[in-house]
């Protein structure tokens, strides 16, 4: 008997989402999006403290880590969990983050699988950066990001809106998404 | 913009990115050797006596040294694509030419009389071994850059000193059916420099390109 050339996936909830979004399943993508963003607010929560920057900037550490998931999917391997390459993608985006309050990474930065049992929510009043890098994107590209993301509409209603195909819409927003990315990094740089 | 509305954002985006690391790892690094092929082709070309060449030890010890190079450099690199990576015991084999050049020296100097050392050492060509090993290194670094930004590497400078490295082992092998010198002693010198070159260049190309 020779031992199986591929490992099955393993049997963790967070792989099988996965799986499923870049399958094309957008309600799950965003419940996977949503479970994601609590246990890395959670553990960026922490990660301040303990480095004694304040937490203004927590949300922008979770957004930017979903950003980079969203736009570095592809170099995640099925064949190994989900949750170390989230981890590792979040523990990257919150060092850069505190480094920009003038943390030194001194203290390590606890893995957020300490975080499952406490997810925390969002806190309402904070105010992110992204709103302000919006002001990068082409108006085009904004006026769809927001459609559909303040807005809450549908890429379908957002094209109809906009009298352009939905293929057209998709392609817009894959853009301004990217370009949202790359005004990230700049503030950083 | 809050979270919840950055995520439906993203959730109304599943066109799946058309990236395979894989594909695109090994087409770049084949385009990169096209590239230093061809300005091997223009700028350096064989050796007159190569045929003569490979019957000795010193020379092909240089191709060698060159694999020893290319080979642990390019598969470490394949692997910090990836932002969970870890470089594990591969990183122990970049270790691999240092040791096999500092054997080859150690026997040199015990099989070769000192008076000829420096001679050796110096050789005929280490101006052109150090700027024509950068050179042919240029477009495969350029190329491994490229594939590597669609990656996620969590150290951007150390990923892209580590192509560079990689460059130069490939640049290395092709520099080395032309250059007249095969003695360790030059070898083990001007090498290295060249590589140490390609590498600093790489770490700035690293930072310059493959932060996310």
């Amino acid at each position: 008997m020779s031992a199986p050339l591929v490992e099955s996936p393993p049997d963790d909830p967070w792989s099988k989402m996965m799986e499923a979004a870049i399958a094309g399943d957008e309600g799950v993508y965003r419940r996977l999006l949503e479970e994601i963003s609590r246990s890395v607010r959670a553990m960026a929560r922490a990660a301040f403290a303990r480095a004694r920057v304040g937490d203004a900037d927590v949300e922008d550490a979770v957004q930017e880590t979903l950003l980079a998931i969203h736009l570095k999917r592809h170099t995640w391997d099925p064949a190994q969990k989900l949750g170390p390459w989230v981890n590792a993608i979040a523990r990257h985006k919150i060092i850069d983050a505190m480094r920009r309050r003038g943390a030194r990474r001194s203290e390590p930065i606890e893995d957020f699988e300490n975080f499952l049992a406490a997810p925390e929510e969002e806190d309402p009043h904070a105010l992110s950066d992204a709103k302000r890098l919006m002001q990068a994107l082409s108006p085009r590209q904004r006026d769809i990001v927001q459609s559909i993301s303040l807005d809450g509409q549908s890429i379908a209603a957002t094209a109809a809106r906009l009298s352009m195909s939905e293929v057209a819409v998709r392609v817009a927003l894959h853009r301004a998404l990217k370009s949202l990315g790359a005004a990230w990094r700049r503030s950083v740089a | 913009m809050k979270t919840s509305e950055l995520i439906a954002a993203l959730a109304a985006d599943p066109i799946p990115e058309p990236v395979d690391m894989g594909r695109r790892f090994a087409v770049a690094l084949a385009l990169g050797i096209v590239g230093a092929l061809a300005l091997y082709a223009l700028f350096v070309g064989p050796r007159p006596d190569l045929a003569a060449a490979l019957r000795t030890v010193r020379f092909n010890l240089k191709f060698l040294d060159a694999i020893a190079l290319a080979l642990p450099s390019l598969m470490l690199l394949w692997r910090l694509a990836r932002p969970d990576a870890r470089s594990g015991a591969l990183a122990l084999f970049l270790f691999a030419p240092l040791i096999l050049l500092a054997v080859a020296v150690a026997v040199e100097l015990m099989v070769v009389p000192s008076d000829q050392w420096l001679q050796r050492l110096i050789g005929q060509n280490m101006l052109y071994c150090t700027t024509m090993i950068p050179m042919m290194a240029t477009p495969i670094l350029a190329a491994l850059i490229f594939a590597m930004r669609a990656g996620a590497p969590q150290h951007p400078g150390w990923t892209g000193a580590l192509a560079g490295a990689a460059s130069a082992g490939i640049a290395a092998f092709l520099y080395a059916t032309h250059c007249p010198d095969d003695s360790p002693l030059f070898v083990a010198t001007w090498y290295p420099i060249a590589t140490l070159v390609c590498a600093g260049v790489g770490a700035l190309a690293g930072w310059r390109y493959l932060v996310w």
